[in-house]
């Protein structure tokens, strides 16, 4: 977070916390001794360290000239935190509300800061949240999972599961993405909110720990013949219910997990159970499992007959839309954020598909006039984000990035132009457009739509 | 040869295991549910009503119950948009004869309601026995459900004032719903078999068709919606919600003023939380000295943060008159130094 070099081609001073307009102003006329008082007080709380010797710009970086306190003195020892947490210089990239959207926290949103995340593994802490009636802390040693039948014939045995006896069964590991059916729901009719935290913060992406729904089912005597269909329940109060096509479950995809990057799931994702249905949206990974009902119909159950349908021009609504399909955003550099300098970057992004793997990532600087193939960063995995990265020298100039994912069924997606026609602007669900970020002269990126 | 005698002896004996040891039972896992533990988790209700309790309610005993546990977050008649949407209104007689909610198609609806969306009268009936009231979830009983729609329909026209809902009639009511006709499953988003093998949609067929063009793609570039200046600041100082290092930082948004104030605000609160303002005033003595004469007597001082941070944390008496400071080791130390800085920058 240092100096504040005069450099070719800077546009602005960088906007440190610490330096006021004037003591910025200061910088520039080469008045630069505060900046060094206000160092070693923010760097010691006043305390313990020998004066400054006072060192000239012209000899060097001060920040190299002069140890700091974390090179001269002892750390702090091991299990200090028997917790670990992030640097308390990481205080900014948080899982925030969008104010408006919700009235009511137990039946909001929080979205997961994808402005400043790396790779595809979003940490637990910042998850996004979407609970519908609050969440719980659930006792583990009291939590149940019941599998039954909605008539006898469906099931030779209703049986209860502990998680003492669930976590005994052979398990998977496996690294999907959840998105939520409304992320990006906003944005629908005309650009909304500012950041990518907020256009497409309800997606995060974990390894998941757990045992394949088949697995249970087929423990309890289903008969497929019958049944072709699960219903899924939660523990909260609303006891949340989705239905889940049984060739989901067939496939070995869907399982219920206790697991989320290599500890328990949050209590907030679920804790100590919930279901992963890879490639589906986030209303059916049930979360405080309770009940799994195996049927022969679907269950039309309020978030699947109110909420979470899909409202189209002709005034029908799309029932049991489930699928994420194909879908990309820039993150960097992305709404709400400024580029201080011309030059070079590394322009990074999240790429997913709900019917597969990520085949390609393509990215436009001219609002998608022209494209470039991005390059995609470690494995490719199954209904995983997949983060790509391509190479931008920013001559000053405005710009509008956009990225394209195509997924390895070859579907490619869709402008807003295509997606409006087919769709209308009142959807709120599913909404997988091409994102666009413009950048003007002063390096300023900000949010637009192109059609 | 002697290189791979070994694993390979290994394998033959895992093998030979693996065949030994094949279970398709899980033995010691799980165990029988007992009927009355299924009958008490086991209470969704399907459209084809299987699932439904026996029971029945009035249009009256449902206004009486509605008032009492609904009408707080609803409003009487179910319009409240204060806590949640609508549930009522927005149809007409003519829907319910149709089936199909004209005002989602033609604009004339503000907003969608429950009865403008609805399809299946098993779905509210199974949502309000699962999760309502709001604060006490699955506290209804099956008479109260079933008068409580009673009331919910009544008040969308669909059945008379002297109406009693019940296990025999709801299929009727399901019926009458102003948009039973009014979803489709044609679409290509449903995971399982398509509907001509028996399941629902199109089998998995997308609905848009981009092609990857990678040169001249369009003749110009077509904006259609930018960022309105009110969205610019709604959510707060974006500088804040960006790391201050990297590649990139986030745009100031609110100015330093707001950005003060906002940061203000927040001290406020941490000193009402700590326990501060039960002594202090910003701008005068409760028990211990007004923040603006501890500002006063400090200014000067170049130590004074340092100083007034041990003060906080390990209380003190005599300076302000006799009354004691107690110790605040309860205050982490960052948000002691955050207060401290908060205070003699003139908090506000």
């Amino acid at each position: 977070m240092g100096e504040i070099n005069k450099q070719p081609g800077r546009l602005r001073a960088a906007p440190e916390n610490f330096l006021t307009e004037a003591q910025i102003k200061d910088v520039a006329a080469g008045r630069r001794d505060f900046l060094r008082k206000s160092l070693f007080a923010a760097g010691a709380a006043g305390a313990a360290l020998a004066a400054p010797k006072v060192v000239r710009a012209a000899e060097g970086d001060p920040n190299i000239l002069e140890n700091p306190a974390w090179t001269t003195s002892l750390g702090q020892p091991v299990a200090t935190n028997p917790y670990g947490m992030p640097s308390k210089y990481e205080s900014q990239l948080l899982r925030r509300e969008s104010p408006g959207l919700a009235r009511v926290g137990g039946a909001s949103v929080s979205f997961a800061p994808l402005q400043g995340l790396f790779g595809i593994i979003t940490p637990s802490g910042l998850h996004f949240e979407r609970h519908h009636q609050g969440w719980h802390d659930i006792d583990p040693s009291k939590h149940r999972l019941m599998v039954n039948g909605s008539d006898d014939s469906l099931l030779k045995k209703a049986k209860v599961y502990t998680l003492d006896e669930i976590m005994r069964l052979p398990s998977v590991s496996r690294i999907h993405f959840i998105e939520c059916g409304a992320n990006t729901g906003l944005e629908w009719g005309n650009v909304a909110v500012p950041t990518v935290q907020y256009t497409h913060g309800m997606i995060s992406c974990s390894e998941f720990t757990g045992v394949p729904l088949k697995l249970l089912l087929e423990d309890c005597g289903v008969d497929y013949k019958k049944a072709r269909y699960v219903l899924a329940e939660g523990a909260d109060g609303s006891s949340m219910t989705r239905t889940i096509p049984m060739e989901m479950v067939e496939s070995g995809e869907v399982f219920v997990a206790y697991g989320q990057n290599g500890e328990m799931l949050r209590p907030e994702n679920g804790y100590p159970l919930r279901l992963v249905v890879p490639g589906v949206q986030g209303v059916s990974w049930v979360k405080w499992l309770r009940r799994i009902e195996v049927g022969d119909k679907p269950y039309a159950t309020k978030d699947e007959a109110v909420h979470y349908i899909d409202l189209l021009p002709s005034g029908l609504h799309r029932q049991y839309s489930s699928i994420q399909e194909c879908k990309s955003v820039i993150t960097t550099p992305s709404g709400g954020q400024t580029l201080l300098d011309k030059g070079f970057y590394n322009v990074s992004g999240l790429a997913w598909s709900g019917r597969g793997k990520i085949k390609q990532v393509d990215v436009s600087f001219d609002g998608g006039v022209n494209w470039q193939t991005a390059r995609i960063e470690g494995p490719v995995q199954n209904k995983a984000l997949t983060r790509f990265n391509t190479n931008w020298v920013w001559d000053g100039s405005p710009a509008i990035l956009q990225s394209r994912a195509i997924d390895e069924t070859g579907f490619v997606q869709p402008t807003y132009g295509q997606l409006r026609k087919v769709r209308g602007t009142k959807s709120i669900y599913h909404n997988n457009a091409i994102q666009s970020w413009k950048v003007i002269e002063s390096g300023e990126v900000s949010n637009v739509q192109v059609l | 040869m002697f290189r791979f005698s070994k694993p390979l002896f290994v394998f033959a004996l895992f093998s030979a295991s693996t065949v030994a040891l094949a279970v398709d039972k899980y033995d010691g896992v799980g165990r029988a549910a007992t009927p009355a533990e299924v009958k008490a988790w086991d209470i969704d209700v399907r459209p084809d009503f299987k699932g439904l309790p026996k029971g029945s309610g009035s249009v009256d005993r449902g206004q009486e119950l509605f008032e009492e546990k609904c009408a707080s977050c609803h409003g009487s008649f179910g319009e409240s948009n204060e806590v949640f949407t609508p549930l009522a209104g927005g149809t007409t007689k003519d829907d319910i004869k149709t089936g199909r909610v004209k005002g989602l198609s033609s604009g004339e609806l503000p907003q969608r309601t429950t009865f403008t969306k609805v399809a299946t009268i098993s779905t509210v009936f199974d949502y309000i026995q699962r999760a309502m009231p709001w604060t006490a979830p699955k506290s209804l009983k099956p008479d109260d459900v079933y008068a409580i729609l009673a009331y919910l329909l009544n008040l969308q026209e669909i059945v008379p004032g002297d109406f009693t809902l019940s296990d025999k009639n709801i299929a009727d009511v399901q019926k009458l719903l102003p948009n039973r006709n009014g979803m489709t499953t044609d679409h290509g988003m449903w995971p399982g078999a398509p509907a001509s093998k028996g399941g629902i949609g199109n089998g998995g067929k997308p609905d848009t068709a981009n092609k990857a063009c990678m040169k001249n793609c369009k003749p110009d570039v077509l904006i259609g919606s930018t960022l309105p200046e009110y969205a610019r600041t709604a959510h707060g100082e974006l500088r804040d919600q960006n790391r201050s290092f990297g590649a990139v930082r986030g745009t100031q948004t609110l100015g330093p003023e707001a950005a003060k104030k906002a940061a203000d605000a927040g001290t406020l609160e941490l000193a009402t939380k700590s326990g501060c303002m039960a002594c202090h005033g910003m701008k005068s003595k409760i028990v211990g000295p007004g923040y603006n004469e501890v500002v006063a007597r400090y200014k000067d001082q170049p130590d004074a943060e340092s100083r007034l941070v041990a003060k906080v944390k390990a209380g003190g008496q005599g300076v302000w008159g006799s009354i004691p400071m107690p110790p605040n080791g309860h205050i982490k130390d960052e948000d002691i130094s955050t207060l401290v800085k908060w205070i003699l920058s003139g908090s506000k």
